[in-house]
């Protein structure tokens, strides 16, 4: 995928939710210095695409996901969502954070029901609301309980339902499952496939485990060692509905995979060679 | 660079028992039988050691006073009892010991609400504003290094002898305990509760009273314990300075006169009241914070 140079007036483009062009992200250092952590970076993701991006640790993945939440806006390039340059939070987004998010302070049903409460509903609406999508997430039966009460992997449910709830037709997600041990991921993957596939949502997920990005996106793409650009984008032919843990051991999956690898094997080399150490 | 110096300002500031509990484990719901248990041998030992601690330290004051030591000087247990009792009865020399309990509460109280809110919204406000912060943090600084007890003769020449002069005493106490508190809680909350209460929709009003305010609550909280204590001496000594009326006149009488089992007298019945007011408040905290973890908060507590 080459960088297309940015023209002057934006075209209102039909297909893409999610549109990156040449974007870049610089950071002030301490030292008065930039780091750049994203240079000329450049994605689409269709209305109903699931896309995975994959890349050594550091790279700036996280980046491209606070440019097109509106939370931290691009240096230079243009973010466009449902075709309109971000500006501030786009309408309809929703964003699951790789750090715990629900809030210790609340029970599981009034954490999912902050959405819909901050949207203006009734407290009685967005309860009702919040157990129906507490039920969703398997979670029926604790909505009285606290976060400190629940483990890690209900707690990534309690945000699940929290973000959902406002029905995003852009989902980000930022490592979300990457602290919870094996088995409980899986399911986690399964339960977001689930969720998602009776929407048309367009979502992006930032991970660094590739079997992950592989078993639950339509497109994977490949970002390079730091300064973050688009290195190679991998459609995954792979039919839906999916099992996670089945269709890992499938021939096909395992194509994918190398070819991923194959992309990804060079720029973990360049940061590892860095000296970063810590490597995807 | 000023968020230091204003933090720095901050020093003997109470800092709540647990401020966040990044609990990456699944936690027990149910409470392990074990330790109870151990907890119901281990409570009447404890108690019973306090009463023979006490026993043994008032025997050994009371026979000392009656044999070596001047009981003029010292008083002994028995003559403190005495006038504790006298002054129930018979009353004091400025009415009843009730007038003068419930005028001394009054004003710790009203200096404790006025302090504690001002000391809230302020630090709420500095906390959250950043230039706001950088302007305010030299005075704040400066102002806290007063020797604020000192405020309170420049107080009773201000507002009298009433009530008002020791009011206000208690509120300068009182608000930079809170303040400092509330600044640092506003400080402290977690970036990604904000970010992530923006996306589900939040205006700024929203994130202020359901983010900021409630993760600041604990710090707020653990501030208003020694807050309390604060607005007690606040008021006894502005009463010391100069008053009509209260305990804090009681005891200054009582210094007047040589009369040592008063002044132990009047330190008793405050320290029932300062005890009776953290009872309290912190049956407002387990309310406020029923959402925290059992733990460290409720094994020792001092």
């Amino acid at each position: 995928m080459t960088t297309p140079s940015a023209p002057a007036a934006v075209p209102r483009t039909g297909g893409d939710a999610i549109e990156l062009r040449g974007v870049t992200k610089r950071f002030p250092t301490r030292d008065g210095r930039d780091y750049t952590a994203a240079r000329n970076m450049t994605l689409s993701v269709r209305q109903g695409e699931f896309v995975s991006v994959v890349g050594p640790t550091g790279c700036g993945k996280s980046t491209s996901l606070s440019m097109i939440s509106g939370l931290a806006p691009a240096s230079d390039g243009q973010v466009l969502v449902q075709g309109r340059p971000v500006t501030g939070i786009p309408d309809g987004l929703g964003y699951m954070f790789q750090q715990d998010a629900v809030l210790p302070w609340r029970t599981v049903l009034d954490n999912v029901a902050a959405g819909p409460r901050y949207r203006g509903a009734s407290r009685t609406e967005a309860r009702d609301r919040a157990r129906d999508w507490v039920a969703k997430v398997g979670l029926a039966g604790f909505e009285r309980y606290y976060p400190h009460q629940l483990s890690g992997g209900m707690r990534k449910r309690v945000a699940l339902a929290q973000t959902l709830i406002n029905e995003p037709s852009i989902l980000l997600m930022d490592e979300p499952f990457s602290a919870l041990d094996v088995q409980t991921r899986e399911h986690m993957q399964d339960l977001l496939l689930d969720l998602w596939s009776g929407t048309s949502a367009a979502v992006v997920f930032v991970t660094h485990d590739l079997t992950e990005a592989i078993a639950l996106a339509d497109t994977v793409v490949v970002m390079t060692a730091a300064p973050a650009t688009t290195k190679n984008v991998i459609p995954v032919r792979l039919e839906r509905p999916r099992r996670v843990e089945e269709i890992r051991l499938e021939e096909s999956f395992l194509e994918v995979y190398r070819e991923v690898w194959d992309s990804l094997r060079e720029e973990v080399e360049i940061t590892r060679a860095r000296g970063a150490g810590r490597v995807a | 660079m000023t968020k230091d110096a204003v933090r720095g300002a901050k020093e003997e500031h109470a800092v709540p028992a647990q401020v966040e509990t990044p609990a990456t484990e699944a936690r027990p719901v149910a409470d392990d039988s074990a330790r109870p248990r151990r907890r119901a041998l281990r409570a009447p030992k404890i108690t019973a050691t306090r009463v023979l601690l006490v026993v043994l330290w008032l025997g050994s004051w009371e026979l000392s006073a009656s044999t070596f030591l001047d009981p003029f000087y010292y008083s002994k247990p028995s003559a403190i009892w005495g006038r504790i009792v006298d002054w129930f009865t018979t009353g004091t020399a400025f009415g009843t010991i009730w007038e003068q309990i419930a005028v001394t509460l009054e004003e710790a109280v009203a200096g404790f609400v006025i302090g504690s809110l001002a000391g809230v919204v302020l630090g709420v406000l500095l906390g959250r504003g950043r230039f706001l912060a950088e302007v305010c943090a030299p005075f704040i600084k400066a102002a806290n290094a007063i020797p604020r007890i000192v405020l309170a003769s420049l107080f009773v020449i201000w507002f009298g002898l009433g009530m008002s002069s020791k009011v206000a005493t208690a509120v300068v106490l009182v608000f930079f305990a809170v303040f400092f508190n509330a600044f640092q809680g506003a400080r402290e909350v977690d970036k990604t509760l904000i970010d992530n209460a923006r996306i589900l929709g939040a205006g700024p009003r929203q994130i202020l009273t359901t983010i900021v305010l409630p993760s600041a609550t604990s710090w707020i909280l653990a501030s208003l314990h020694v807050a309390f204590g604060f607005a007690l001496i606040g008021a006894i000594v502005g009463e010391y300075t100069g008053a009509d009326k209260g305990l804090g006149l009681l005891i200054n009488h009582a210094q007047g006169t040589f009369d040592s089992a008063g002044i132990y007298a009047g330190m008793i019945i405050i320290t029932v009241m300062a005890l009776l007011a953290e009872w309290l408040l912190t049956l407002l905290e387990r309310r406020l914070l029923a959402w925290r973890p059992p733990s460290a908060a409720t094994e020792a507590r001092i």
